[in-house]
């Protein structure tokens, strides 16, 4: 019974810093984004809130609480509630399998630095993406708005057409590995990070990976120039807040991934290991800035063109490719 | 293949370009630190300007108010004993003024015009009505010279009969009989 409950309050506890984590690194991705598009775009960004800016997060938290929450009479009013946590819960609950570290060792006991280690760890994740397209649909249909609607349906068909080449591309991945635990992925990669044997599978994973977090140039769900501003649009006060955030828990999720399977994970030399997690993550996001600073938006048939006709090809042959590669040794 | 090397290409200078830009840094002005000078012509804030005899040049002729689009300026016309019009109230109303600088092309004495002074925003919106001695400066604005008395014609304690730009003296008409 002790040790039940002693393992509970160190699970409550690694559950409490993760999310705390996270969710402060996601306030402060905003400002880093914000900086650097800024800089891209040779201005400045947000310098008002605080030194350099840094306050801004906490005074965008004090807005998104005190703003008016609308919702429309027309609405879906329960769904329409309901539709922002999903997808901000669903990124969050991702971080549950992410390894942060090696085990630690603390009074005779081995912690694992991860939430929970599952030996389908990777369909975890997998699931937790594919559901965080309902969000994305329920808000679009709840809100009782075209634009809305017409963003979400954007969204989940953007979603199916990237999810196979998101999952294909981390097959090689799990045939080098030889498991489906994040950790024992990122053990894998002791030697070497996959993307040295795998540039490929990385260069589709993380396109895919974009247009699954609906970042631009694949942020058609919530096109604002052509649908005031897709399946949010409806969206008022801290309930825009929550999809706002959760796109920015799954930049972090998609930094941390492309960590986990390609970068090495935690592993690096001198630094503590979740240091070196955060510095990937951050690597990952700053690429993705810099293509949100270059890159217009795709048109809608691109769009689609890409997922179905290059991405998936290329992952099968990849696939394919890795599969003799194997054999061959 | 040519295909695919354009889109590298492409791909590749659009990257280079956002990156540099990165390292050229930033080309913002924060505005309550620093302010740009503007240039003189620029317009905003409206002033009465005085002669350079350090009187005003206003002369309550209404052209500014006929002129003004929005009709946010009135007037009161008065002469003093000396025979010179004057306002006897003038008004702008800042909260309708669109700084189209209307009056100041229609002024025939260079006295009503725009300045680069733009920073007057206000909570309560009568205080942007601006009365006669808050418009009033004792400079001459951007014409230094003009002086509308020089060519009027009106005598006065300086400038008597004939005493004026291209005007002749007085002719006695006694003198030129035929």
């Amino acid at each position: 019974m002790g040790l039940w409950l002693t393992g509970y309050a160190v699970l409550m506890i690694k559950v409490a810093v993760i999310l705390t984590g996270v969710l402060l690194l996601a306030a402060y991705l905003v400002l880093l984004e914000r900086k650097l598009l800024g800089r891209f775009q040779a201005r400045i960004g947000p310098n008002r809130a605080g030194i350099f800016g840094l306050l801004q997060p906490v005074s965008d938290g004090i807005k998104l609480l005190t703003k008016e929450d609308v919702i429309p009479q027309g609405a879906h009013r329960r769904i329409f509630l309901f539709a922002p946590a999903v997808v901000a819960a669903t990124a969050l609950l991702t971080f549950a399998v992410v390894p942060m570290g090696p085990d630690l060792h603390l009074g005779g006991r081995k912690i694992p630095m991860v939430v929970t280690d599952m030996n389908v760890g990777l369909l975890y994740v997998f699931a937790m993406a594919s559901l965080s397209v309902y969000g994305v649909v329920l808000g679009g249909w709840a809100s009782d708005s075209k634009y809305a609607m017409l963003g979400s349906i954007r969204g989940a068909a953007q979603m199916i057409s990237y999810e196979l080449a998101l999952g294909l591309s981390i097959v090689p991945v799990v045939m080098l590995a030889g498991s489906l635990s994040l950790v024992d992925i990122v053990d894998a990669q002791a030697g070497r990070p996959f993307i040295l044997v795998q540039p490929l599978a990385f260069v589709i994973f993380f396109l895919s990976a974009m247009a699954e977090s609906k970042r631009i140039p694949f942020d058609l769900p919530e096109a604002e120039a052509e649908l005031g501003s897709g399946y949010h649009t409806e969206y008022s006060g801290m309930r825009f807040g929550m999809f706002f955030l959760g796109e920015y828990v799954q930049m972090q999720v998609l930094g941390a991934l492309t960590a986990v399977f390609f970068l090495g994970g935690w592993r690096g030399p001198f630094l503590p290991a979740p240091l070196w997690l955060l510095v990937k993550i951050v690597l990952v996001v700053t690429a993705m800035i810099w293509i949100r600073a270059t890159l217009p938006r795709f048109r809608y048939d691109q769009l689609m063109g890409l997922g179905w006709k290059f991405l998936i090809p290329a992952a099968l042959i990849n696939i394919v490719i890795t599969g003799f590669v194997m054999v061959g040794i | 293949m040519k295909e695919l090397f354009l889109i590298v290409h492409s791909l590749c200078t659009g990257f280079y370009t956002t990156l540099k830009h990165v390292f050229r840094g930033p080309a913002t002005e924060l505005y309550p630190e620093y302010k740009r000078p503007l240039p003189a012509r620029s317009r905003a804030r409206i002033i009465l300007t005085a002669d350079p005899d350090g009187r005003e040049r206003c002369v309550a002729c209404y052209l500014c108010s006929a002129a003004c689009p929005v009709d946010c300026i009135s007037m009161q016309a008065a002469e003093n004993p000396e025979g010179r019009r004057y306002a006897a109230w003038f008004r702008i109303n800042f909260g309708r003024c669109i700084y189209c600088g209307l009056c100041e092309e229609a002024c025939p004495t260079a006295a009503i015009q725009l300045t680069p002074s733009f920073e007057h925003a206000d909570r309560d919106i009568l205080k942007m009505v601006a009365e006669k001695h808050d418009l009033q400066v004792d400079h001459c604005g951007k014409d230094q010279n003009y002086n509308f008395y020089d060519h009027a014609g009106v005598a006065d304690a300086i400038r008597p009969k004939g005493g004026h730009v291209n005007e002749s003296p007085p002719v006695n008409v006694r003198t030129n009989m035929p």
